[in-house]
């Protein structure tokens, strides 16, 4: 493996490389967009998608190509991928709760079943590098969590994981820090823009 | 009467000879009869992650609505150490692994070492 790294770097430097395709991962509701939205603002002005307090608001991959990072001294040009919030289940009485009406959250949850689907295809097959989104007022060894690292380290993707909504007065981002040791943690607010340099500068780093 | 919920225990040497597919075919068609299933060594990531997209294709309202996975949080192998390095990703096999429907598998606490799950009959 480390042999084939090594040529396809060396292939890739001669031919110029493919711009790094960095997935935004994590649970259903964590914050994914407002941070996909936040990053994409700031350089391009432009959102990716719509944010609610919905779980499975993003039915669909959606890629916004060639945002340059700017973090640390230097800069990368990435594609972002904002990815539907991946679970182990999905019941749609749970959007009833939020005043849909039946058909409208049934339709909700057959597209969120197949948005799951297709974040884990896009995960197998066209992303190189992962921001996986937590927020910090849930338990992060909740065992989606635990797989989604543990697919992305069998994968050897590049990952930073984000510790997300640290505004929230019940947040405790060093328990995500406990729990995963091993990968970098920023700890941020999408929502108000807190320590986005911090991930600037770990973004231009980890993917390049 | 009495209202139970079956369990079924596969050794890992049982999971050893079964392939990925039949595993998960396996765990589903028992979770969807309502059993608990508990695998002496748990499934892979990649396993993992495909019990996950065939979950999500046989959800469907008022019929199946998911799964509850639940294993030791933190194992040696998950850590990355030296010889998974060497190795890739081979060396991990997952911990005691316990899966069941959503509906009747509750976890009640996560401990480092140590969890509580209950499980209720099916409805
Ligand atoms: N307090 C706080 N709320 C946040 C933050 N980021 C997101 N939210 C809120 O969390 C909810 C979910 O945000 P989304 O960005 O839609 O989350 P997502 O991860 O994309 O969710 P899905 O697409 O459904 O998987 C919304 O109500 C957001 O306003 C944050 O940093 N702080
Ligand atoms: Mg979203």
């Amino acid at each position: 493996m480390p042999v084939m790294m090594r040529i396809r770097g060396f292939f890739s430097k001669l031919f110029g490389k493919r711009r790094s395709r960095v997935g935004i991962y994590g649970p259903p509701n964590a914050g994914k967009t407002t941070l996909a939205n936040r990053i994409v603002r700031d350089v391009t002005g432009e959102a990716i998608g719509p944010v609610s307090e919905v779980p499975h608001e993003t039915r669909r991959a959606r890629r916004k190509e060639g945002v340059e990072i700017n973090g640390g001294g230097s800069k990368l040009r990435i594609d972002i991928v904002d990815t539907p919030g991946v679970t182990t289940k999905i019941d749609y009485h749970e959007f009833l709760e939020y005043g849909m009406d039946q058909d409208e959250a049934v339709a909700r949850a057959r597209e969120a079943t197949e948005g799951v689907a297709e974040a884990m295809h896009w995960l197998r097959e066209d992303i190189d590098g992962v921001v996986y989104v937590l927020d910090s007022t849930q338990d992060p060894f909740m065992h989606v969590n635990i797989m989604m690292v543990g697919i992305i380290e069998s994968r050897k993707l590049p990952v930073i994981i984000v510790a997300n909504k640290i505004d929230l007065p019940d947040a405790a981002p060093q328990r995500i820090k406990s729990a995963f040791p091993q990968h970098p943690i920023v700890m941020v607010s999408g929502l108000e823009g807190n320590n986005m340099d911090d991930l600037y500068a770990r973004i231009t780093e980890v993917f390049r | 009467m009495i209202h139970g919920v079956q369990i079924d225990m596969l050794s890992s040497d049982r999971l050893g000879r079964m392939t990925s597919m039949e595993k998960i075919r396996l765990i589903l068609d028992d979770v969807r009869q309502g059993y608990i299933v508990v695998l002496e060594k748990g499934l892979t990531p990649e396993e993992q992650g495909k019990l996950l997209e065939t979950t999500m294709m046989e959800i469907s309202p008022d019929g199946f609505s998911g799964i509850e996975i639940e294993t030791y949080p933190s194992s040696k192998n998950s850590e990355g150490g030296l010889l998974s390095k060497l190795f890739g990703g081979k060396t991990q096999s997952g911990r005691l692994m316990v899966i069941g429907p959503v509906e009747q598998l509750k976890l009640l606490a996560r401990e480092k070492d140590r969890l509580i799950a209950w499980a209720s009959a099916a409805q």
